[in-house]
């Protein structure tokens, strides 16, 4: 029993960490209508300055809030560079971008760091027991944190007018326009939010595993990325939801000791959602107009 | 019935050949004539070729066919596949287990045979799961097909991988064809491959794709079948995507599933951007320079510099990407762009060769304006619909909605 | 023999409880022009979006000279013989101008050529795609746009958009031609021309026409028939200059007084 329990809040743990990845990936999708191949990249950026910045002043704090500034300037810069002149542009095209962007970063961090990966103990906070229940105090401080971070996201959105904007641009770009909000300007809020979630994320999951690679962006951004398409991509509590799905079946599985099939089974997961509500569990229809 | 209404006189009996003789235009076979030359002078002169050499050349062989695999996704039919890896691992992995441990007697005294029912079989197992995917997943567009076609190559490789059957982590153990001819047979596949293909688009049937590119719903509107095209495209692909594989297994001794990733589709999907969407000589191009730049690169560039390799492809990339699509660019896009370059060029040689101005286009067809009916009209028809306002000012996008083409109960509480 | 090209019954369909459309009942004679009118949102173009299969009905039924063609896909429709236009233009932008008018045609019996005869380039390939093409080029010239057949359709003026529109349509050879806002953007002379350009079309193809219009001069111009739509159910039917006179009709147009 207590075995479940604690299999079930890593599972929360390590969702809650998808879903700030997901979250990421659904505003873009939501606001700018286009899938940011390159999120999961902002990732290992994030990672990397922590480590820089842990080496040089001791603090995590500090490093973390480096990686946030960081991510965010390169956010906004890929935004600018390559998605922004591709507005109006084919679909397509704007995705094969983002696939450009995503290469770009990760050899422009190999070209810096070299392909190595190297070791980065943040913080340690060992375990705690909670009656029969052995569980790591990381774990609970990423679980807690992605709550939060949730919660005020959804606030954010939801009752400020910066986020109020939001909803409008995702609704109707043009309309949006008309009625006076700076679209370029709202997509790029959209992209430093993402892009500091991201930072976020690359801390907790060093936490989780304490080491930095070109391709540890990679992975969990695939994963967030299907989880964003399963909760209803540019739904913000379907990313939530999937996020946290998909952790659950990635704890699951690697306690039922099918940790080797895990991704095939997230994907297949993935395909039958698709299949069966091609908009994901909690995505909008959007009906072409003839 | 209009058809019927003009049956030209020339209803006699019209061969074949008469018929490929008419149509016949220099400039749509340099390609093979081209790849028919270097398989000639690959038989001739091939038996001093380098290994090293050689075994690129076996590589560009299946690049060039993973990449016009491809094309037809995602230049001829509009949509994004990330799973070609994929398709090319179960060509690999299971036409290669049949050629090695099926029928593998037969491979060693009848080699040539062997790699060609094996590179069918491969082709069929990568189309058959092409319609077992496709089947469902095509009711899906953009980035949803996207992410399933990148999911559906993910699963292929980890199922490769944890299978005992095929090795596992450790690979398969494949039957290696002879160094020493098997580029010249990739190049055989190239040109099959080529011919197939092309011949598809430049059919009706590549038409209807083309349209269902261009605009899906006019697509359905005019009849055709959105969906049984789509399949078919997809399957095609995967064929030679599975051709590919077998070429890429028979050039190895062990294949891995890991050779298959997420990156190595985004590779072939690269070369078929590079190469310019729908032109079939740019993706082959593209490919081959890819591929010998990545063969001769990783030579000099070695370790950590390897990345400045990746980063420049990934700029070109994003460059190219923006260069083609970006809408601010458009004006400059016509005034700078390859085909006005190679108008002037080979206007330039014509001069130069004929010293004489070249004639109109070949490929404009001649208007023979005696044979059609001429049509009496009470108004010049050109003179009708006339008002010149540019295309671009009528997209879905610019034209204020009217409320009717809304979801329908937004215009009743506008009527309120 | 149907008297009837095209028959409603009691043709409507809701989306999620609104009702866009209801109890549209049209009887188009074989050879006529019909108009469908209404003011905006009245459901017009939900009308012919039933009709040519983008939504299904969810009530009623309607017939094509006698045939049920009720929940039939598009394409299945498009070969039974209904072809459109749209409000906006929807061309295929980067075809040339007679690859438009191709892919209408690859459906015809006479046409058919399969997988294996294309790729495999037999005799039967080119016998069709020669065909093809001169059926193609003899709708073109009707239109005045043979000179162009080279040109990509996205590079013609507004006008002959339109135009290759309608000839795209006229290529599937269809028994109905519905027509959606074909004088939009136009100025009262274009419009007087379009009237004659549309009889002209139905001379030359002997194909039945329901379109919609806002021009009441272009409508009272040239259809014999025309239905009132407001709300998404039927105002007013009947001879065109009678229905146009009626105080309801009137009054959904201008308001009330």
């Amino acid at each position: 029993m207590s075995k479940l329990l604690e299999t079930l809040i890593g599972g929360l743990s390590q969702g809650g960490v998808y879903a700030l990845i997901a979250l990421g990936y659904t505003m873009v999708y939501g606001i700018a209508k286009m899938l940011n191949f390159a999120h999961g990249d902002i990732i290992m950026v994030g990672g990397y300055t922590i480590m820089v910045f842990f080496y040089q002043t001791g603090m995590p704090i500090v490093a973390l809030l480096a990686a946030i500034v960081v991510c965010i300037a390169v956010g906004l810069l890929t935004e600018r560079l390559a998605y922004r002149p591709l507005r109006g542009a084919s679909p397509l095209a704007v995705l094969i971008t983002a696939i450009g962007v995503s290469s770009l970063l990760q050899s422009l961090t190999q070209l810096i760091f070299g392909t190595a990966s190297s070791m980065v103990i943040v913080n340690t906070f060992g375990t705690i027991k909670i009656g029969s229940l052995v569980v790591e105090v990381s774990t609970l401080i990423t679980l807690f944190s992605a709550a939060a971070v949730m919660l005020a996201l959804t606030l954010f959105v939801n009752k400020t007018k910066t986020g109020k904007a939001m909803l409008a641009v995702s609704e109707d770009q043009g309309a949006a326009k008309l009625m006076g909000i700076g679209v370029n300007r709202v997509i790029a809020i959209t992209f430093a939010v993402g892009s500091a979630l991201a930072a976020l994320a690359g801390y907790f999951s060093l936490l989780k595993s304490p080491s930095v690679s070109i391709t540890m962006g990679s992975l969990p951004g695939i994963k967030a990325f299907t989880a964003a398409v399963i909760g209803g991509i540019g739904s913000i509590p379907g990313a939530m939801l999937g996020g946290i799905l998909l952790g659950v079946i990635e704890t699951a599985c690697n306690a039922a000791g099918l940790a080797n099939w895990t991704l095939a089974i997230e994907f297949a997961v993935l395909i039958v959602i698709l299949l069966v509500r091609p908009t994901g569990l909690l995505g909008k229809k959007r009906r072409e107009k003839v | 019935m209009t058809a019927t209404a003009t049956q030209p006189e020339t209803a006699k009996k019209t061969s074949w050949f008469s018929y490929v003789k008419s149509s016949f235009k220099p400039k749509n076979y340099v390609s093979y004539a081209v790849l028919a030359l270097l398989i000639a002078f690959f038989l001739i002169f091939g038996k001093s070729f380098k290994q090293t050499n050689v075994l690129m050349l076996e590589k560009i062989s299946y690049s060039v066919i993973a990449a016009l695999s491809l094309s037809l996704v995602v230049g001829f039919l509009g949509e994004l596949s990330l799973g070609q890896a994929g398709f090319m691992c179960l060509g690999a992995y299971l036409g290669g287990y049949f050629q090695t441990y099926v029928y593998g007697a037969f491979s060693q005294s009848l080699p040539l045979l062997s790699l060609l029912l094996t590179m069918l079989l491969g082709g069929f197992f990568a189309a058959l799961a092409g319609l077992i995917i496709g089947l469902p997943a095509l009711r899906l567009k953009g980035d949803y097909l996207a992410i399933v076609t990148l999911a559906f190559g993910e699963i292929v490789k980890v199922v490769f991988r944890n299978l005992k059957t095929f090795g596992a982590e450790k690979g398969m153990e494949t039957v290696r064809y002879s160094s020493s001819s098997l580029y010249i047979i990739g190049f055989f596949a190239v040109l099959f491959t080529l011919a197939v293909i092309r011949n598809f688009i430049k059919s009706k049937h590549g038409r209807a794709v083309t349209a269902i590119r261009d605009n899906e719903i006019a697509a359905r509107a005019m009849g055709v079948n959105v969906t049984y095209y789509k399949l078919v495209v997809f399957v095609l692909s995967a064929f030679f995507a599975g051709v590919a594989g077998v070429l890429f297994s028979n050039a190895n001794y062990t294949i891995k599933s890991i050779s298959f990733d997420y990156n190595y589709s985004i590779d072939i999907l690269v070369m078929v951007v590079l190469g310019g969407m729908g032109s079939l000589n740019g993706t082959m191009l593209s490919a081959a320079l890819i591929t010998f730049l990545n063969a001769k690169l990783s030579t000099v560039l070695t370790g950590d510099l390897a990345a400045l390799q990746k980063l420049v492809y990934a700029l070109v990339l994003v460059l190219i990407v923006i260069y083609n699509n970006a809408p601010k660019l458009k004006t400059f896009r016509e005034k700078y762009n390859l085909r006005r370059l190679r108008e002037k060029l080979s206007a330039a040689l014509h001069r130069l060769i004929f010293k004489k101005h070249p004639a109109e286009d070949p490929a404009a067809e001649k208007p023979d304006a005696a044979d059609w009916s001429n049509i009496p009209t009470k108004v010049p028809m050109d003179a009708i619909l006339s008002t010149d306002f540019t295309p671009d000012a009528v997209t879905d996008e610019d034209k204020p909605d009217k409320p009717e083409r809304n979801e329908p109960h937004e215009n009743a509480e506008a009527k309120q | 023999m149907n008297e009837y090209i095209l028959e409603t019954k009691n043709l409507g369909i809701s989306f999620g409880g609104l009702k866009a459309a209801e109890n549209v009942n049209l009887r188009v004679k074989k050879g006529a022009l019909y108009g469908l009118i209404g003011p905006n949102g009245a459901g017009k173009t939900t009308v012919f979006n039933m009709l040519t299969g983008v939504y299904k009905p969810t009530e009623g039924e309607f017939y094509l000279d006698g045939e049920n063609l009720t929940g039939l896909d598009q394409a299945a429709i498009c070969k039974k013989g209904v072809a459109r236009t749209f409000q906006n233009i929807r061309l295929f932008n980067n075809m040339s101008v007679i690859k438009n008018v191709l892919i209408s045609l690859a459906n015809h019996p006479e046409y058919k050529c399969n997988l294996f005869q294309s790729v495999f380039r037999t005799k039967r390939f080119y016998e069709t795609e020669k065909a093809m093409r001169n059926e193609a080029k003899e709708i073109l010239n009707v239109f005045g746009l043979l000179g162009e057949r080279n040109l990509l359709s996205c590079s013609l003026s507004y006008g002959k958009q339109r135009k290759l529109e309608i000839a795209r349509a006229i290529a599937t050879r269809p028994k109905l031609l519905l027509l959606d806002e074909p004088a939009a953007g136009m100025n009262p002379q274009e419009t007087e021309e379009l009237m004659q350009t549309i009889e002209l079309i139905r001379e030359r193809f002997r194909a039945t026409i329901l379109l919609i219009e806002h021009d009441m001069k272009l409508v009272s111009g040239i259809c014999e028939e025309v239905t009132v739509l407001e709300f998404g159910k039927t105002l007013a039917q009947g001879e065109t200059k009678e229905v146009l006179s009626r105080h309801e009709v009137v009054k959904a147009y201008l308001g009330e007084d």
